[in-house]
């Protein structure tokens, strides 16, 4: 034991043990940050805007599947979810004025809140782990995706795409950065002092317990779900807005690439730990690898390998990690 | 059981839909696009028996297929060798990473996925100097037909499924499977080196997948780089469908079988209704939810 040992140990402060991973991965961006513009010392305004361009849709298909994961699930249905409201927002909004095309993002969002549902319901009701559910629901929203919109078209109009495209306040600080914290901090911040963010970790780190603690249990499972669906739905109105189009196939990326988002923003796959800051970095993190790669001359086709080799790396090391403070 | 009256079912609603449609040579067809998935299935039934997923399986096909088309100019054995190694390689690093590390097999194999699909754009921009082709014995394998309607592609399929579902049934290492995905604490504890069988387990995976590649090529006798990348979902599916708990302790692979007949009888079931894409994707994963739903309740019945 720590006590008897004559020299103790350096203890870091309980704000790093407790934040340890997020603190590593804000640091690891930095660094990557300081890396890219010592690569490429003209990296400047308009770099960091398409680099907040590439994120904001990565960050928000990982916002929706932490919600899910830190409840204990998995959600595969996230990206064909985007798809479906990123066609659906672009085939209404398509000669629409920018009055309409906020009322129509709305419907969608609640259209998108409703599909989580579904989802939802289903993985309650049915009683199949949820990994299979939302497996054989990502073909059914990739159907309904097409049945929308059969190719890439539609339309939005320029100012809703400015939301996220344009830099307002400052050239350094593009408004997908600004449009992302708000959002996400708008569903977040007061979900997680709430008892259902309370709930929502509870019933990922102990069912059971959770149960025997008054929790009920599916319900707030499925309005995990729900809150999966409005992420996803506005991932699939970023999409819009960043891409100026919808692709029914444009959410295929996002489903796994989430997943892999939030393990390096250090959410556990097991359930019940992590939080939304550490993955909003991993997006970051991820874009910035293969704009990286460009500027070092390197075949972007890299990326992914790096990627890959980071996320490899990454849960390699968290294992490891998980295995040293059990034996301890 | 439940499952065979199902495929049976299936194949009456196809005669029904199209009289004389169930032939030898439907048969033919059948088992010839059902192998790949079914071999590909049979490292993800192993995997997921003991409580993993691989999800690097399409990834894996793809790669040793297009590695082995790549270098057929080498010579055919080399070529499939080679082809092989790929899928031994990748196993053994999935393998590695979560029986050594303890990563979640989820996100390891995830990550695999990435690195094999990167890789294999940056090789094939970079090495291959020839255009790619399948070798003549591996298209036979793949396409080739004896007895008038028997697949070639059979013929090493039923070997492998005989092997799995009597080594899974009758071996210790099967037995060793089963019990790790029920309990692996108690298994470590019964003095079993849990780590070992699921690095074995892993590289098996990755080998099975790498054979499936091989076949897939030859059905279609072309590789490209996204070859079986359609394959991975339902890989999982047929497994589920086939009963093996995703949990890991329960399920075998002759369900996995009929679980990836299934899968096959009802997407020509769909091509001949000529339903639209979309309403086929949409159909098919609603009935794959249906199965599994209904195999759920059938189980915590009995």
């Amino acid at each position: 034991m720590v006590l008897g040992r004559v020299a103790l140990p350096f203890v870091p402060p309980r704000f790093v043990r407790r934040h340890g991973w997020t603190i590593g991965v804000y640091a690891l961006l930095l660094a990557s940050l300081i890396f890219t513009v010592a690569i490429h010392p003209t990296y400047g305004a308009f770099d960091i805007k398409s680099l907040a361009l590439g994120a904001l849709p990565l960050a928000l298909a990982a916002a929706a599947q932490t919600v899910v994961v830190l409840s204990g699930g998995i959600d595969l249905t996230v990206g064909p979810l985007m798809a479906v409201t990123n066609v659906l927002a672009a085939r209404a909004m398509l000669h629409s004025n920018f009055r309409d095309a906020l009322l129509i993002a709305v419907l969608v969002l609640i259209l998108g809140c409703a599909a989580g549902a579904f989802n939802g319901s289903i993985v309650v009701f049915s009683r199949v782990p949820d990994i299979v559910v939302t497996l054989a629901m990502s073909f059914v929203w990739g159907g309904v995706a097409l049945l929308i919109l059969e190719k890439p078209g539609g339309g939005a109009p320029l100012d809703f795409q400015n939301l996220a495209q344009e830099t307002t306040l400052s050239p350094w600080v593009p408004n997908a950065l600004i449009l992302l914290i708000v959002v996400v901090a708008a569903v977040w911040i007061p979900l997680r002092g709430s008892r259902l963010g309370l709930a929502l970790y509870a019933i990922g780190s102990d069912r059971t317990a959770a149960h025997a603690s008054g929790v009920n249990v599916p319900l707030v499972r499925m309005l995990a779900y729900t809150l999966s669906g409005v992420f996803a739905a506005i991932g699939g109105l970023a999409l819009t807005m960043t891409t100026g189009i919808g692709s029914p196939l444009s959410g295929s990326f996002y489903t796994l690439s989430g997943v892999a988002t939030i393990v390096l923003g250090g959410v556990s796959l097991a359930g019940g730990k992590g939080g939304m800051l550490g993955p909003m970095a991993a997006a970051f993190i991820l874009t910035l690898i293969p704009a990286d790669l460009i500027f070092l001359g390197i075949d972007p086709n890299y990326g992914q390998v790096i990627q890959g080799i980071v996320i490899v790396l990454v849960v390699m090391v968290g294992g490891l990690a998980t295995l040293r403070r059990k034996s301890a | 059981m439940v499952l065979s009256l199902l495929l049976l079912l299936l194949v009456g609603v196809l005669e029904a839909i199209r009289p004389g449609a169930v032939t030898p040579n439907w048969f033919r067809t059948t088992v010839l696009f059902a192998a790949p998935l079914g071999i590909l299935a049979a490292g993800q039934t192993l995997v997921m028996l003991t409580g993993g997923i691989d999800l690097s399986v399409a990834n894996v096909a793809t790669a040793a297929a297009y590695i082995m088309a790549s270098n057929a100019r080498h010579g055919d054995l080399q070529a499939v060798l080679l082809g092989l190694a790929v899928g031994v390689a990748v196993g053994l690093v999935n393998g590695l990473g979560i029986a050594v590390f303890q990563a979640q097999p989820l996100i390891m194999t995830l990550g695999m996925a990435l690195v094999v699909t990167g890789g294999l754009t940056v090789y094939s921009q970079f090495a291959v100097t020839s255009v790619p082709s399948v070798p003549g014995f591996i298209h036979t394998l793949g396409a080739g037909t004896v007895l008038g309607f028997v697949p070639v592609s059979l013929l090493l399929w039923a070997p492998i499924a005989v092997i799995i579902v009597v080594g899974l049934g009758r071996t210790g290492f099967g037995r060793l499977l089963y019990a790790i995905g029920d309990n692996a604490a108690a298994c470590r504890l019964a003095g079993v080196r849990v780590w070992q069988v699921r690095l074995v387990n892993y590289t098996l995976c990755g080998l099975l997948s790498a054979i499936a590649g091989l076949v897939l090529a030859g059905t279609i006798n072309t590789a490209d780089l996204g070859l079986a990348n359609t394959f991975l979902l339902p890989t999982v599916a047929a497994v589920v469908i086939g009963g093996t708990s995703i949990f890991g302790g329960s399920g075998n692979y002759s369900g996995t079988i009929i679980g990836a007949l299934i899968l096959t009888v009802l997407n020509s079931v769909l091509t001949l209704l000529d339903a639209p894409e979309p309403i086929k994707q949409i159909l098919y994963g609603a009935i794959i939810l249906l199965l599994a739903t209904a195999y759920t309740r059938v189980l915590s019945d009995t």
